[in-house]
């Protein structure tokens, strides 16, 4: 009789788990981000790895941010030497933009990561995945604790398909842990580890409603596309990005739900406080979650029963046999840039600096019925209407509706939401009026010179590059 | 008459919000150059504005422009520099008498004839700031053909009382009477004060509702978010739309039967019920008034 069996996964410490792990130089590491901006699991366990070192790493996360400054130590020490990410931003994405790395970075959407696994492009060795609570055979969750962060929608697949996966716990909780958002069958390690994540950086309370006039005057404009766009219908399906206009069109669209006696069938995504609040109102039956935006997010995922987990292959890959997007009906995405054409991009600025994610833009876009886009026409002295994008991120084929603080523009192939919203006396604008009124406001910006060296590129959801960011010259 | 139910305050020297304050549904724009621009930014604030004003884009708005006071080393220029550009109304703060307008007046029509605008062009707004002007709201009214309405100021004004604002305005109660009284007399529009709490929602309606049934024409805003709560307020019901078309039609209808007098469902039917009807319709064109 084999005693040892039943906590054969715990390990001591994280170099434990590393060298049972059998991780060896060139291979390829994976994490999760539902930490967002709080996350210190990446930065603690590639500094581990740097001190036992290893050398010449794929670092695949489903996503980077502003918290991830210190990769650029190791990626200088040979420890990372590729990138797969869904976004970079803050010093990062500063130094990768400015040509830190030999190997360009892979963009991906959250859907066309699933794809890149799936073809075996992106081949995970060994996935490290942080879980606030777990039980010692590796059921895990999110849904409590104080590094709460909800879903492990993007986890779920590393679980899947990594030929090794750590989970890497603050609570060990007495077999067997459920609900299991990570299922034991997919563990191989089980770590504790003191904090997985800042919780007032991770999504802290509840995402604040934006006060800012004009995000709530665009969110306004948007609510009213949609109520009068022929695609709002009781049983209708939502999603909003995270920015702050596209957050707000719920607070438009709630009174217009109420009053029409319309109820959507789910809502999807990222989910929100404000989702979790017209849920509880009865306003949306059923919210599929890929990830929680704040705790109360997350809290509602352990409460409500119609508040549902979904991996990122069941939210958004499009070769996956279902993914919830294609059942959506209604999208409202942010944009950094959009062109004469509706083309979009999310992950460079103006400057042609990477300071974004493509995250689940171009995957909402093409799933969706109607696919809304809502920017201001101008940042500060900077037209986010353009005649070309810097970067291509959701080819305008996707993107049916402009909402800007300007006006709003169709695009001319979607004829029917024209004729419908003008004959609900809605006014609409070429796209190209509206790109002369931002030029009149901002005259014409001088373009960017770039060196000829690849700093990323950008992979549509299908895994073909759909464009390359380039090096800003100095 | 033009509707001015919102006149929205943006200070000029915030070059950001000079940039796009167009965008927002707002009956008019009032750029303060007085108040809400500190001493060191009385120049840029003025420059600002002069571009601004000549940009495309405000052409289809209303402009009004609170100047600095003709006693201080800006007011002229600012009178200069905003009619050159083409303001449409000047704002005077502090107006303690019929004197301060005629005064301002005497300014404006120089800054028209030196910049080559039409000589009465420039219309001008009154606002009343102390209670030697409230007592003076009378003459205030009647000082000059430019004048499109008079305003009230109330947080000097309050100061001047030796009071503060309370949540009901009892403390206005006269000055706002006073305003509504003497405008009404000259044939001219009243704007109450601003709500300075943007974040009280409940309060602003609240005030909005007082003034609107004491018979202002419009307020002050200090934050677009005002905009579309202020519009709702003044907005008719979908009945008194009903209503207003019925008299409308009832009227046409007398007229072009040569009738002098039309009636409605056995009522008659005179100048000020018709009046009063148009008015009806002119608020309804931000929409109906959606219960709260």
């Amino acid at each position: 009789m084999n005693t040892n069996k039943q906590d054969r996964k715990l390990r001591s410490d994280l170099k434990d788990a590393i060298l049972a792990s059998g991780l060896k130089d060139g291979d390829t590491i994976s994490f999760h981000h539902a930490f967002r901006n709080g996350d210190l699991l990446i930065n603690d366990v590639m500094a581990t790895i740097a001190a036992m070192g290893f050398k010449n790493l794929t670092l695949a996360s489903s996503s980077l941010t502003d918290c991830h400054a210190p990769l650029v130590e190791h990626i200088k020490a040979g420890v990372i030497s590729k990138i797969y990410t869904s976004g970079l931003r803050g010093h990062l994405a500063d130094e990768i933009s400015n040509g830190l790395m030999q190997n360009p970075v892979e963009i991906h959407s959250h859907g066309g990561r699933v794809h890149l696994i799936q073809s075996g492009e992106l081949n995970i060795d060994v996935a490290f995945l942080g879980a606030p609570i777990t039980d010692k055979f590796g059921n895990a969750n999110a849904i409590s604790g104080n590094a709460r962060c909800g879903s492990l929608g993007y986890a779920k697949v590393d679980a899947n398909y990594a030929k090794h996966t750590i989970i890497l716990a603050e609570k060990l909780v007495p077999y067997p842990n459920s609900p299991a958002s990570i299922a034991q069958d997919c563990v191989d390690s089980v770590v504790l580890v003191n904090q997985l994540g800042d919780p007032s950086k991770i999504g802290g309370g509840a995402t604040r409603m934006t006060t800012n006039p004009r995000e709530l005057l665009i969110a306004k404009k948007a609510a009213d596309v949609i109520e009068h766009s022929g695609y709002f219908y009781d049983g209708f399906s939502l999603q909003t990005g995270s920015g702050g206009a596209s957050l707000a069109v719920t607070r438009f669209l709630a009174p217009k739900m109420i009053k029409n006696n319309i109820t959507a069938a789910f809502g999807l995504g990222g989910i929100t406080a404000t989702m979790v609040d017209l849920h509880q109102q009865g306003l949306i039956k059923k919210l599929l979650d890929v990830q929680s935006f704040d705790a109360t997010a997350a809290d509602s995922l352990a409460r409500n029963e119609n508040h549902i987990e979904i991996s990122a292959n069941q939210y958004a890959n499009p070769t996956s046999k279902g993914a919830a997007v294609d059942q959506l009906d209604v999208v409202i995405l942010s944009a950094l840039e959009v062109d004469t054409e509706f083309n979009v991009n999310v992950i460079t600025g103006s400057d042609g600096v990477i300071r974004g994610a493509s995250g689940g833009h171009c995957d909402a876009a093409v799933g969706a019925k109607l696919t809304i886009v809502v920017a201001p026409l101008v940042r500060g002295r900077i037209p986010t209407l353009v005649p070309k994008v810097l970067n291509l991120v959701t080819r305008g084929d996707s993107i049916d509706v402009l909402v800007t603080d300007h006006g709003i523009a169709v695009n001319p192939a979607r004829q029917d939401i024209q004729q419908q919203l003008q004959q609900n006396g809605i006014e609409l604008m070429t796209i190209e009026a509206l790109q002369q009124r931002a030029q009149l406001i901002t005259g014409v910006p001088s373009a960017i010179q770039y060196t000829d060296k690849v700093v990323a590129n950008v992979r549509y959801r299908d895994g073909s590059v759909i464009d390359r960011i380039y090096q800003v010259a100095h | 008459m033009k509707l001015r139910r919102s006149m929205l305050f943006v200070p000029a020297s915030n070059a950001a919000m000079v940039s796009n304050s167009f965008i927002y549904d707002t009956d008019s724009i009032m750029f303060d150059l007085e108040d809400s621009v500190a001493l060191r930014e009385k120049d840029s604030a003025r420059l600002i504005l002069f571009n601004a004003l000549q940009h495309p884009l405000y052409q289809d708005k209303e402009v009004v422009v609170r100047v600095n006071s003709l006693d201080s080393a800006f007011g002229v220029d600012d009178v200069n520099a905003v009619v050159a550009a083409g303001v449409d109304v000047i704002r005077l703060a502090k107006t303690d008498s019929a004197q301060d307008v005629i005064d301002m007046e005497a300014v404006i029509e120089h800054a028209e004839q030196a910049y080559g605008r039409p000589v009465g062009s420039t219309k001008l707004l009154a606002a009343i700031e102390s209670a030697l002007g409230i007592t003076n709201a009378k003459e205030i009214a009647f000082a000059s053909k430019r004048l499109i309405g008079i305003a009230l100021g109330a947080e000097d004004y309050v100061r001047n009382l030796k009071t503060n604002r309370s949540a009901d305005g009892i403390e206005l109660l006269f000055a706002r009477c006073s305003i509504i009284q003497a405008a009404r007399a000259a044939g001219i529009q009243c704007f109450d004060t601003v709500y300075s709490d943007a974040n009280n929602e409940a309060g602003f309606i609240h005030e909005a509702e007082l003034i609107k049934q004491l018979g202002f024409d419009g307020k002050s805003l200090i934050n677009p978010r005002q905009i579309d709560i202020l519009h709702n307020i003044y907005a008719p019901t979908l009945k008194e739309v009903d209503h207003a078309q019925a008299v409308i039609a009832a009227a046409t209808e007398a007229e072009e039967k040569g009738l002098g007098v039309a009636s409605l469902n056995g009522k008659m039917v005179d100048a000020p019920i018709i009046e009063r009807a148009r008015l009806t319709l002119e608020r309804a064109v931000s929409g109906i008034r959606e219960e709260l």
